[in-house]
């Protein structure tokens, strides 16, 4: 019978109280989040490209008609948070998969980091910011109901 | 192992879209003619596909995740994880023909 190698340096053990923890709670992020996804794109797809015109509906006077109302705002706001962390906790371990030099991992990792803030903060602004009505705008570019503002 | 192909490539695909989806949309913020001018593009023929393909991605990567999520969570899961696969590409096939033709009317149709 051969004799099993003898392990000369054994890898550190991994702490499970820093590590595993942070490395557990992204597995159930990205599950919690991806059922929500689910639900929340199915019915942003139905809305914007099955019902009525479809694509040929999309305009500024559709979407300012949706982001007048709270209810869009806040759906939106929560697809774009839950959607832009689980891609973003999805590249980050696609990027931990495939970059093993030090300072391409590095690089990366600050990239992925830096446009995930950026998305979040520049679609949270327009959600909430925006003004379905811009005053000097042609009218007939606007949703029916700014008439009544005029 | 090719499920696992597929859910890499087409979540990484969806987070470039997304990443893009979300600056195109950012230009109502700008001016009515800006955001038209753009998502006019969307209805070219060309994004029409890409948009079909962008449907499809998501239907993939949302069957699939649930499949994970079984595998992960009950062992009849585990066990059936192949014949899961095929279930998968079922529910893909049902959405696909649902959408497409709608979309693809909507786009080539002038309906």
């Amino acid at each position: 019978m051969s004799q099993a190698p003898e392990l000369k340096a054994p890898n550190k053990a991994i702490s499970h109280s820093t590590l595993g923890r942070a490395r557990r709670w992204s597995w159930i992020f990205q599950r919690v989040s991806g059922a929500l996804l689910i639900a929340l794109i199915a019915i942003h797809l139905t809305v914007n490209l099955v019902r009525g015109d479809g694509i040929n509906q999309i305009d500024f006077a559709f979407v300012a008609g949706k982001l007048a109302s709270p209810f869009w705002q806040w759906f939106d706001f929560t697809m774009l948070i839950l959607a832009m962390v689980h891609g973003g906790n999805g590249m980050r371990m696609v990027i931990d998969d495939y970059a093993r030099k030090p300072w391409l991992h590095a690089t990366l990792t600050w990239a992925l980091r830096i446009t995930t803030v950026v998305i979040i903060v520049l679609g949270t602004l327009v959600l909430f910011t925006f003004d379905p009505c811009p005053a000097n705008a042609d009218p007939s570019l606007l949703p029916s109901f700014c008439e009544d503002f005029s | 192992m090719w499920m696992w192909v597929v859910h890499r490539t087409t979540g990484i695909a969806i987070f470039f879209f997304l990443i893009v989806h979300v600056l195109d949309t950012a230009l109502v913020r700008v001016s009515p003619e800006a955001y038209n001018t753009v998502i006019g593009h969307y209805k070219t023929p060309l994004y029409t596909l890409i948009e079909a393909g962008l449907v499809a991605a998501i239907s993939l990567h949302a069957l699939n995740g649930l499949r994970v999520i079984a595998v992960d969570k009950w062992t009849w899961a585990l066990r059936r994880q192949k014949m899961l696969v095929w279930w998968v590409w079922i529910g893909f096939a049902i959405i696909m023909i649902g959408f497409l033709p709608r979309h693809f009317m909507h786009a080539f149709g002038g309906a």
